[in-house]
């Protein structure tokens, strides 16, 4: 599985998929802590629809990487079981649009059984979700329901935008003691870095500044976040230089860098593919307007999914934010 | 709750091929309702863990369901007078769960739902924790490593899962089928006939027979989901839904302590000895209301409750007791002794209570600091710093 140099050595340096790395990430764990089990539907022999867990079940056995019932109330629910037994259950959700059935758990038993059993029992539980659209897919595949779960007490909510992130949020999310969604960027999979799989890891609920600007904040998550790098090199043909900012982390939210990076800009830009309405932008927006509200020049704009049922795929391109609706937004907060 | 009829306004199906015909339902029972001895045509094994039990063992079985009764009516009571936000009555359900509790090895793990008192007092859960959880003082935090009990749970049939999941770890930990009795685990996933209708229990079934996982689904089949009657929930016994997933199904009568005590140790055995899931539905009956906000003359004839109060289950083994081991008035005065100081005890801690720390609603949200409890948090104790004049518990500020 693992590339290595010619002495035979695994190769700790290696240019990954996001896929990959996620892989990477979920075989350590399971090297390292016997505890670790990976549950979801075709994970095992297939490697999951996006091949995320492919060799998993080969290597570490049926057991470890399970095959479960079509069933996602069932994966959380004996997943929340397997953990008050001492176990550290992977669960993965095929699609986002799938996860509902398994919302009543995630809500009413998961994210709440820290706080009912005053500590006694910690929910070391994972659960991976493909997000977002651009896939061209059928309806329930191209969902980004990140404000759904945020919005919790009791759940921790991480988006993955990049390889390196992949495989060290991963296991960094198995290595809590609470219940951690990871939102994974379905249409970034393929999408490839060089991970260093001996690199200290970055903190898993910090944001980070990936492109380093002057004139305008733009901040985003996971699959928008190419999106953002994407609109910030147009906007330097134009001569409008973008500090790009990856918040990473959902739940809970790390906006010192936001703050610090709207202080010397004055302006922000919030981009995600979820509706705007009541999204993590609407967070954003309310926290910096109190927190940099004499650095403010220009009301803060969002830019991000419509308030209707994601379209069909002919349309998505209409629904999901692109480089020019970004553009837009940067030059309404230049303009104002 | 016969099956084999065709439902109201359903042309018969011209062929056998969709007649479907439900088989049988037995019910075991061991005890009559006037206290005889009933073990004849009962499954011999059944009636071999029944006839082990010694005078002793029974007068245990009684205690445990008079002290669970009594704690049940100083509950009630305590509602009553306000001292309580809320009380489930498990008046009628003593010898379900006081047997099922007894057949449990002390390495089970018992997933009950919010009426399991019986069960919970039996494996030595203090009465007082579970009052706590209905007096507004936790959710229940009892540590389940202590009893094998884990806290309740108030969405129905949510627990059904956590149990086949719990043992899906047990499986794991190789603690099933090595034949030391010390060691073989089981598990037992309380719910009741409303819960059988939930998505959840029906996918627990499916986990634990596809997994062989060592639980038995215990079902106590109460008649009612509050004002709704069992026959709303299924076309045939509970029991039977078994077959279905691939396990074995059993009802047994639930007023019986004996027999519950008896097909519950034997599903249970079979768990551990990995053989994997039963479904034992104990056919019992909620003589009190759903809790203390119910009223059930609204839905339900005074005299079915009378039909049911004669199948009483403390009554049925102590006429067995006086019959057949000459227990006499004074130990049962004894007993009735016990449970009148034992509501003492409960009546002054629920008083001696204290509320919560108004900041312990922070403390475990999570395992690990997380950023934005942490930034309320500190703003709260800023803000109550800055009340100093009026100092007030946050549980007087929520009634103000």
């Amino acid at each position: 599985m693992r590339s290595t140099t010619p002495d035979g050595t695994p190769d700790r340096v290696q240019r990954l998929t996001i896929s990959k790395a996620i892989n990477l990430g979920l075989r350590a764990a399971l090297d390292t802590d016997p505890g670790v089990l990976v549950l979801g539907e075709d994970v095992g022999a297939l490697g999951g629809v996006f091949r995320v867990t492919e060799g998993l079940a080969k290597d570490f056995g049926e057991d470890r990487v399970v095959d479960t019932p079509l069933a996602e109330a069932g994966i959380v629910g004996t997943a929340i079981g397997l953990a008050m037994r001492g176990y550290r259950p992977v669960c993965e959700i095929q699609f986002d649009g799938f996860v509902f059935p398994a919302y009543d758990q995630i809500v009413t038993q998961l994210a709440k059984m820290t706080a009912r059993t005053r500590g006694a029992t910690p929910m070391p539980v994972v659960i991976r979700i493909p997000a977002g659209g651009g896939i061209g897919a059928v309806e329930h595949h191209s969902e980004s329901p990140e404000t759904l779960f945020a919005h919790v007490p009791g759940l921790r909510c991480v988006s993955i935008s990049n390889p390196v992130d992949a495989y060290w949020m991963t296991r960094q999310a198995i290595a809590s003691p609470d219940p951690v969604v990871v939102f994974e960027p379905k249409r970034h999979y393929w999408d490839k870095a060089e991970v260093d799989l001996d690199a200290t890891p970055y903190p898993l609920h910090a944001a980070r500044v990936v492109r380093a600007g002057t004139d305008v904040t733009v901040v985003a998550h996971g699959p928008s976040v190419p999106l953002a790098l994407r609109a910030a090199d147009a906007a330097a043909e134009e001569g409008r230089s973008l500090e790009v900012v990856d918040l990473r982390s959902i739940s809970p939210l790390d906006l010192a860098p936001v703050e610090e990076s709207v202080r010397r800009t004055g302006r922000l830009v919030v981009v995600h593919e979820a509706p705007t309405f009541l999204g993590i932008g609407a967070e954003v927006a309310a926290r910096v307007s109190h927190s940099c509200f004499y650095s403010l020049e220009a009301p803060v704009q969002r830019v991000g999914g419509f308030a209707v049922p994601y379209p069909a795929a002919r349309l998505e391109g209409e629904y999901l934010p692109d480089a020019d609706r970004v553009l837009e937004a940067v030059d309404r907060v230049l303009d104002a | 709750m016969t099956p084999t009829t065709t439902p109201p306004g359903v042309t018969p199906a011209p062929t056998a091929l969709f007649s479907s015909p439900v088989p049988p339902l037995r019910t075991v029972q061991l005890l009559t309702p006037d206290g005889r001895r009933a073990d004849d045509g009962e499954d011999p094994e059944v009636v071999a863990l029944a006839a082990a039990l010694t005078r002793d063992d029974l007068r245990g079985l009684h205690r445990d369901m008079v002290l669970a009764r009594r704690v049940d009516t100083e509950a009630t009571a305590l509602q009553r007078q306000g001292e309580l936000g809320l009380w489930p009555s498990l008046l009628g359900q003593e010898a379900a769960q006081v047997g099922a509790a007894r057949a449990s090895a002390p390495q089970d793990r018992l997933f009950p739902t919010y009426r399991e008192h019986a069960l919970a007092l039996t494996r030595g859960v203090d009465p007082l924790q579970v009052l706590s959880l209905f007096r507004g003082v936790d959710h229940g935090g009892w540590d389940p490593q202590t009893s094998g009990v884990n806290p309740y749970t108030l969405v129905i049939g949510s627990q059904t899962l956590h149990a086949t999941g719990y043992a899906m770890g047990v499986q794991r930990d190789g603690a099933v089928g090595t034949g030391d009795a010390g060691r073989d685990t089981a598990v037992l996933a309380c719910f009741g006939d409303g819960a059988s209708s939930q998505g959840d229990v029906n996918e627990a079934f499916v986990f634990a027979a596809t997994y062989q996982a060592p639980v038995v689904f215990f079902c106590q089949n109460n008649q009612w989901a509050i004002s709704v009657p069992s026959d709303r929930q299924t076309r045939v016994p509970i029991a039977q839904r078994a077959s279905g997933f691939g396990f074995p199904g059993v009802r047994v009568d639930g007023n019986d302590v004996l027999a519950c005590y008896a097909v519950v140790r034997l599903a249970l055995e079979r768990a551990r000895s990995g053989q994997g899931p039963t479904l034992v539905e104990a056919f019992t009956y909620r003589m009190g209301a759903h809790t203390t906000s119910d009223d059930p003359s609204r839905y339900r004839p005074a005299v079915e409750v009378d039909q049911w109060r004669a199948r009483d289950p403390i009554a049925r083994l102590e006429a067995h007791l006086r019959r057949d081991h000459g227990v006499d008035d004074e130990a049962f005065a004894e007993v009735a002794r016990e449970g009148d100081a034992l509501a003492a005890r409960l009546r002054r801690g629920v008083a001696e209570m204290p509320d919560p720390a108004p900041g312990a609603m922070f403390d475990h949200a999570y395992s690990e600091p997380h950023a934005q409890v942490e930034a309320e948090r500190a703003w709260y104790e800023a803000y109550v710093a800055g009340l100093q004049d009026e100092p007030v518990t946050g549980a007087q500020r929520g009634r103000a």
